[in-house]
This record gives structure tokens, C-alpha cells and sequence, in this order.
């Protein structure tokens, strides 16, 4: 016969403070794990929600992000005319010419400044291809004009940047005209203008960064892009927009790297702590173990009750850990994107999925830190443990 | 309180199971801890050598991918205080597979003949660094990069371009050796322009700069941004090492990251410290009841029970230092970017220091109530 669970709850309960302590030392481990998969998964979602299924990215041929490639006017004039691409507003073809800079502006957190992505795109093909990005306040900037519109979170984070303000890049002042939101693409810590205005500023005019065009089908996005990628006069590589920011989800790779490892360092330091825990719990129980033994549990059933006792103690952990990181779900944060050399603002996410893995974490510190003292538990004479004081 | 340190041992060796596990637990938060410290230490208390306390970079105030024109040089050489103006482009690009991190590393155009005078701290052989001053496709870099990368003296190098739309090859001429993390490539910067497209020329990312003393490098630096204010390319000029930390501002607020591992470790060590002693004094309530009979005073009490929380941790600390420095010692190797990472003294001193007040701040509580508690109760309690 089994020992009943409420036995192990009960004795944690019993000794309050002990098991607190204990606790609380697991579920810290659990939160500094859960910070950094919460923000490495924030990034995720970020870059997977800045591109759209049928659209096209095109680069130079040999190049993998936009800041570095050499695109140019020559090239999209060719490219505009290829099968399968979508009709703008206009009736023209769905195809937006862009540049990729950063500027320098200050931020709250950063007086000396943080780097954001300046896009050049053309109206109104390159707004029409972003669904996600809405206008939040004012109006777009209109083309031929020396006006910006922001991304919500880089109008919230850089206050230089906001409706009405103007902005010194490039050959003069800018005004910003309009902010938009971006829902959780990277749009919210971008700054759209007009292809032609910036381009000419930063003295890009003929060699700009990318081309992005909509497919007309799911089917028409693979022809599109081989065809790109197989002429060879064009000499371009096209990829679908949400391929190309998956692989930009890399720029969080440091932290995470980092936070894993000091979450495991710090799991075995818990482990100890919960294995010191479980020790006591068998020490001051030894007379009780006899018993049990004595009213016919077996070996086994006090080797389970012990094991599962550390489990519910390190799961406890586990649970406070989530609440403890709970706040941090959907704080603002930014990280250098090495493709543009300039900063992708994105919010903690902290997902059903990431607390389960947090939990999963704790229990496997209690595993740990529960065997051996429960090992011993079941190990105990009963004579002897029925003798002892 | 002396003569009470062979009692203070012995409670600690009681029970040496739980004696053994506080302190690995500690020790090993510790080794955390000591680790991150140095870290810290090395990022924002980094000491620049002679050489390089002397250098100022300047670039492009918006953002280090954009350029600056090259005749900047010159205005910046007239400086009173420069006593070297040199023009430094970075190339980017891949050298074999960019998917392994060992194959990074900077390459940079220079003005070759400038380099060992504002790189002074470069130790190069006269012949090799003749051969790379002779020709056009040579360059040289650090000795621990082309051990890392099997290369020496005479091969071939290519590096794929991608800011700029060609790819460099090149003959290495030589190995150089310096103080600080040695992986860089320095190439000719007349190479590099001669190969691209007219309208690309005459720019360049960054001017080095050497001012003549220590004291003269901050009005040099100012002198130079108040120069080109205003203009359509403004500056930033800052020592090469903010210059190097504003890369690493790139990865997120580094230093919120690291300071909020440290403060999560301290907490979970006090936990782990104030549970262990909670237990072994609850255990011993007797015994203190009978150390007070045979006349130990309240605060003797307190001191010998607050001596051996003390003891745990700093055998925690001690441990976990060890620990931290293997780790260091690690680090070091396998990542270029932390060579020279190691426990200072004064992070030894930190630690220890910490470890005796996280050993009194967990024990106080326990330890004043069984020091409070009277005689005949705590007699009286069979533990």
C-alpha cells in the first residue's frame, strides 16, 4: 500500500519556514531562467510577426541582410516586371524599393544614444505590403517630402522622435508626421520615409539596401523567388520576408547562451540547498519512518513518499518562480540586430509553454536534490530508526 | 571569542553531510558570482595600457555603419595634441563559414605606414613588418588568431566581402603580438579603394587617433566633434576603449543583465545559508540551554553560533573562488574576447567579504532567539 500524498504535504507544511526558504532559493533559479527564455522568445515573435508569408525579400546576391546590401535601381526596374507579383492600389506592380540606415537618436535610458533603423520605401507599395503596421496618430508621410513617420515603441522609448518634433539626419531636419503601430513587428523601432529622400540625403541614390515584393499566391512566392535567384543578369537572391527575420532572431543567441548557463550553476547550488533540506526532513522524522515500517509500508512506499515530498518542495519553487517573473511579461526592452546595426525594441513574453518548462526545470532540481535523502529514508533499520531519539 | 574556535569546528562538524552541502551550495553560487564580478570588472573597469589610454576612434556620430569623407584626416591632424591621425576601415565581410564564431574577427583597412606608430603597443619581427610594408595584398594579424585559424607566414587568405561588393585576397606577411585580445587583420586601406566603385571612394568609418599625452585626449576629443558639428557628417570621438564597450551596449543593457544575476546569487545564498542554520540551531536548542548553565553569557552564545554560519560561508567562498578561477582560466581560453579574465584580488576580497556578511545576516535571527531563549525552556525541550 502506498503512503498517502497528503502525508509529504502535510510535512511540508509542518515545517513552514524550512520549506519557504527553500522554495523561494529554487524559484529564484526558476526566474532567472524564465527571464531569459521570456526574452528571448519576446525577440522571437517580434521578428516572426515582421514578415508576411508572401512576401518577397530580394538582396544583392552574396549578401544576407539588408544593411550591407548593395541593391540597385537598375535592378529593381527589372525586377518589377517578373511574373507572379501582386497589383498595388495603383494598379502598378506590388514592389517597394528600399534603403536601410541607421541614425543615432537619444533615449531615455541611453543619453549618448542608441541606433535606429531609418527604411526608405516607396509609397504607397511599401506600406500596402506591411498589413500589420497601422497608423496610430497623424498621417504618412507623403513622397517627394522631408517627412518620417515612427514606430510606436521608438516614439515611446526616444522621446526626440515624437508627432510634431524634428529630426536632424542626413542633409537636414526631418519632420515626423505620423506614428505608427506595428503590432509586435520590427516596425515599431523603425523609421519609414520616402525612398527617394533619403536616399539622396545619405548619397545612396543609384546602389540602395533591398527590394520587397508580394507574391500573388502561396504558389507564385516559391516561382518568384527562384526565378529571382536563378537570373543571372540580376544577380540577387530572394527569400520569403519571414525567412529572412527568423534568421535574424539570432541577435538574442549571446543572452540566452548566457542566461542558460548561469541558470544551471545556479540549479546545482538548489539541488544542494533541497538535498540539505530533504536530509533534515529524514533526520527528524527517523522515528517516524520505523513506524510507518512497522504498520507494514514498505521500503518502496518510503523511498516514493520522501521522492515525491522533494518534488512537491521544488515544484512549489517552480510555481514561484513564475510569479516572481510574472511582472516582467510584457516590460519594453531593446537588443543591438546586427543585420542593421541599429536596435529592435520587443516586449518580455512569457508563455504557457516557457512556465511549464520553468516547472519542468524545478522538478528536476528536486529530482536531484530529493533521491538521495529519500534513498536514505527507505534504507533506515527498523529497529534502529524506531531506537533512535 | 578566540578560545570558543574549537567549539565553533566542532558544531560545524556535526553534522558534516549538511556542513558539506550548505557549502558546496555557496560555493557554487559563489564561483557564479566571482565570475560575473570579474566580468564586470573587465568590461566597465578595464585599465588600458600605455598605448591604448592614448588612442581616440572617431566615427560617424549617427552610427558606425555609415562613413566619414576622408579629408577629415588631415583637419583632424592639425589638432594642437595629435600627434597621428590614421584612417581605419573596417571590411566586414566572411572569412570561410560566418557560422563559426572562431572565424570572426576584425579586418581593417589601415594606412599601413601610420599603424605601428598609433598601434604602438605592436610587437612585430623588422623583417615581416618590412614585407608587409612592401606589398599592396599583404597584411598581418595577431599570432593567437593564426594559431587559432592553422595559419602562418606566406599562406593565402580570401575574405568574401559583403559591405563591399568584392572579396580580398590576400598574402599573410606577418604575425604581430599585443597586450589585449590580438584578433584582428590588417590589410592595406589603398587596396581596399582601389578595388571598389568610383562613387564609394574617399570615405572611410573611422580615423585613429594618437594624442600626444593622457591629459591632452580629452580636449582632443572634443576639438575634433566641435570641429565637424554642424556639418552633414558629424562625429563621435571617444577612447578605443568606450569605443570597444559601445559594442557591447549593442548586446542589451549588459550591465542590468549582469547586476541583476549578482543580486538574484547573493539572495539565493542567503537562503540557502539561513536555512542550514535555521535547522542546526533549532536542533540544538538543548545544548544552548546547558551552555548557558555552565555560564556561557547571552552573547557568548550568539557569538559562537553567529562564528559558525560565518565559518560555513566563508568555506563556501573560499571554495567557490577556486571554482571561479578554473572557470576563468576556461573562459579565457576558449574566448578570444575574454583572454586575460581572472579573479582579482580585490574580487577575492569582495567575495570573502560578502560570504561573512551573508553568514551573520543569516544566522542572526536563529541565533539570537536561541541565545534569548531561558535556561529551564530550552533544557527543558528535547530538540
Amino acid at each position: 500500500m502506498a503512503i498517502p500524498i497528503s502525508y509529504s504535504l502535510r510535512n511540508l507544511a509542518v515545517r513552514k519556514t524550512t520549506t519557504v526558504m527553500t522554495a523561494l532559493g529554487i524559484a529564484i533559479t526558476v526566474a532567472v531562467l524564465l527571464a531569459v527564455l521570456a526574452l528571448v522568445n519576446g525577440l522571437r515573435t517580434a521578428f516572426r510577426a515582421s514578415g508576411h508569408p508572401l512576401n518577397v525579400l530580394v538582396l544583392r546576391k552574396g549578401s544576407d541582410n539588408e544593411i550591407n546590401s548593395n541593391f540597385t535601381r537598375a535592378a529593381f526596374q527589372a525586377l518589377k516586371v517578373k511574373p507572379g507579383i501582386a497589383r498595388s492600389s495603383t494598379g502598378g506592380p506590388m514592389a517597394s524599393l528600399e534603403i536601410v540606415t541607421a541614425i543615432n537618436l537619444p533615449s531615455e535610458a541611453n543619453p549618448d544614444g542608441v541606433n535606429i533603423t531609418l527604411r526608405g520605401i516607396s509609397q504607397p507599395e511599401g506600406i500596402e505590403m506591411r498589413d500589420q503596421v497601422k497608423l496610430a496618430a497623424g498621417r504618412w508621410f507623403q513622397s517627394g517630402k522631408r517627412e518620417v513617420v515612427v514606430g510606436a515603441s521608438t516614439a515611446r522609448r526616444n522621446p526626440v522622435a515624437g508627432l510634431g518634433k524634428t529630426l536632424r539626419f542626413g542633409r537636414g531636419t526631418w519632420l515626423v508626421v505620423g506614428i505608427m503601430d506595428g503590432g509586435n513587428s520590427s516596425a515599431n523601432s523603425e523609421i519609414f520615409g520616402d525612398v527617394n529622400q533619403i536616399s539622396a540625403d545619405f548619397g545612396r541614390s543609384e546602389v540602395v539596401s533591398s527590394a520587397l515584393v508580394r507574391a500573388t499566391d502561396p504558389v507564385a512566392v516559391h516561382a518568384l523567388v527562384n526565378d529571382i535567384s536563378d537570373d543571372r543578369q540580376l544577380a540577387c537572391t530572394a527569400r520569403t520576408e519571414r525567412e529572412y527575420y527568423e534568421a535574424q532572431t539570432s541577435s538574442g543567441a549571446p543572452v540566452e547562451r548566457v542566461g542558460i548557463v548561469v541558470a544551471i550553476i545556479m540549479a546545482v547550488g538548489s539541488s544542494f540547498a533541497a538535498m540539505n533540506t530533504m536530509y533534515a526532513a529524514v533526520a527528524r522524522r527517523t522515528k517516524e519512518i520505523g513506524t510507518l515500517r512497522v504498520l507494514g509500508f514498505s521500503r518502496g512506499g518510503i523511498l516514493a513518499s520522501f521522492f515525491l515530498e522533494s518534488l512537491f518542495l521544488a515544484g512549489l519553487g517552480g510555481v514561484l518562480g513564475c510569479l516572481l517573473v510574472l511582472p516582467l511579461n510584457g516590460f519594453e526592452t531593446g537588443i543591438g540586430n546586427f543585420a542593421t546595426f541599429s536596435e529592435i525594441a520587443f516586449d518580455f513574453r512569457i508563455s504557457p509553454a516557457i512556465m511549464a518548462l520553468g516547472v519542468g526545470f524545478s522538478l528536476l532540481m528536486g529530482a536531484l536534490g530529493g533521491f538521495f535523502p529519500a534513498r536514505a529514508a527507505a534504507k533506515k533499520e527498523i529497529l534502529n530508526a524506531l531506537r533512535e531519539a | 571569542m578566540g578560545r570558543f574556535l574549537p567549539l565553533i569546528l566542532k558544531n560545524c562538524w556535526r553534522n558534516h553531510r549538511r556542513t558539506l552541502l550548505t557549502v558546496f551550495s555557496i560555493g557554487v553560487s559563489l564561483c557564479l558570482l566571482g565570475v560575473v564580478m570579474a566580468l564586470y570588472k573587465a568590461f566597465y573597469f578595464a585599465k588600458p595600457n600605455d598605448s591604448q589610454a592614448l588612442r581616440l576612434i572617431t566615427r560617424n556620430r549617427v552610427s558606425l555603419a555609415l562613413p566619414m569623407p576622408i579629408f577629415y584626416g588631415p583637419k583632424i591632424a592639425q589638432i594642437h595634441g595629435v600627434r597621428e591621425v590614421m584612417m581605419s576601415q573596417w571590411f566586414g565581410g566572411t572569412y570561410k563559414d560566418a557560422r563559426d564564431p572562431n572565424n570572426f574577427f576584425a579586418r581593417l583597412g589601415v594606412e599601413q605606414e601610420k599603424l605601428f606608430t598609433v598601434v604602438g603597443e605592436m610587437v612585430i619581427p623588422e623583417d615581416q613588418k618590412n614585407a608587409f610594408l612592401h606589398d599592396r595584398t599583404g597584411c598581418i594579424l595577431g599570432k593567437n588568431l593564426a594559431q587559432r585559424l592553422k595559419l602562418k607566414v606566406g599562406d593565402r587568405i580570401t575574405i568574401v566581402g559583403d559591405i563591399f561588393p568584392l572579396n580580398l585576397d590576400m598574402t599573410i606577411r606577418g604575425l604581430l603580438e599585443m597586450p589585449q585580445d590580438d584578433s584582428v587583420l590588417y590589410f592595406h586601406w589603398k587596396y581596399l579603394e582601389e578595388s571598389i566603385p568610383l562613387a564609394r571612394r574617399s570615405n572611410i568609418s573611422t580615423f585613429s587617433i594618437l594624442a600626444d599625452s593622457i591629459d591632452d585626449s580629452p580636449r582632443v576629443a572634443k576639438a575634433v566633434d566641435d570641429m565637424f558639428h554642424n556639418s552633414p557628417f558629424e562625429t563621435k570621438t571617444e577612447s578605443e576603449l568606450q569605443f570597444n564597450l559601445s559594442f557591447l551596449a549593442f548586446l542589451g543593457n549588459v550591465k542590468v543583465f549582469l547586476l541583476s544575476i549578482c543580486g538574484a546569487v547573493v539572495f539565493s545564498i542567503l537562503l540557502v545559508s539561513a536555512n542550514t542554520m535555521a535547522m542546526s540551531v533549532r536542533e540544538r536548542s538543548r545544548e544552548v540551554g546547558i551552555l548557558k548553565t555552565i555560564g556561557f553569557t547571552t552573547s557568548q552564545v550568539l557569538g559562537v553560533i553567529l562564528g559558525e554560519a560565518v565559518l560555513i560561508s566563508e568555506a563556501g567562498a573560499v571554495l567557490g573562488l577556486l571554482l571561479a578561477m578554473l572557470l576563468c582560466a576556461g573562459v579565457s581560453k576558449a574566448v578570444p574576447m575574454f583572454q586575460g579574465l581572472k579573479i582579482q584580488p580585490v574580487i577575492v576580497a569582495v567575495s570573502l567579504v560578502l560570504a561573512a556578511v551573508i553568514g551573520v545576516a543569516s544566522s542572526f535571527v536563529p541565533a539570537l532567539g536561541a541565545a534569548k531563549t531561558p535556561i529551564i525552556e530550552a533544557i527543558r525541550d528535547s530538540g
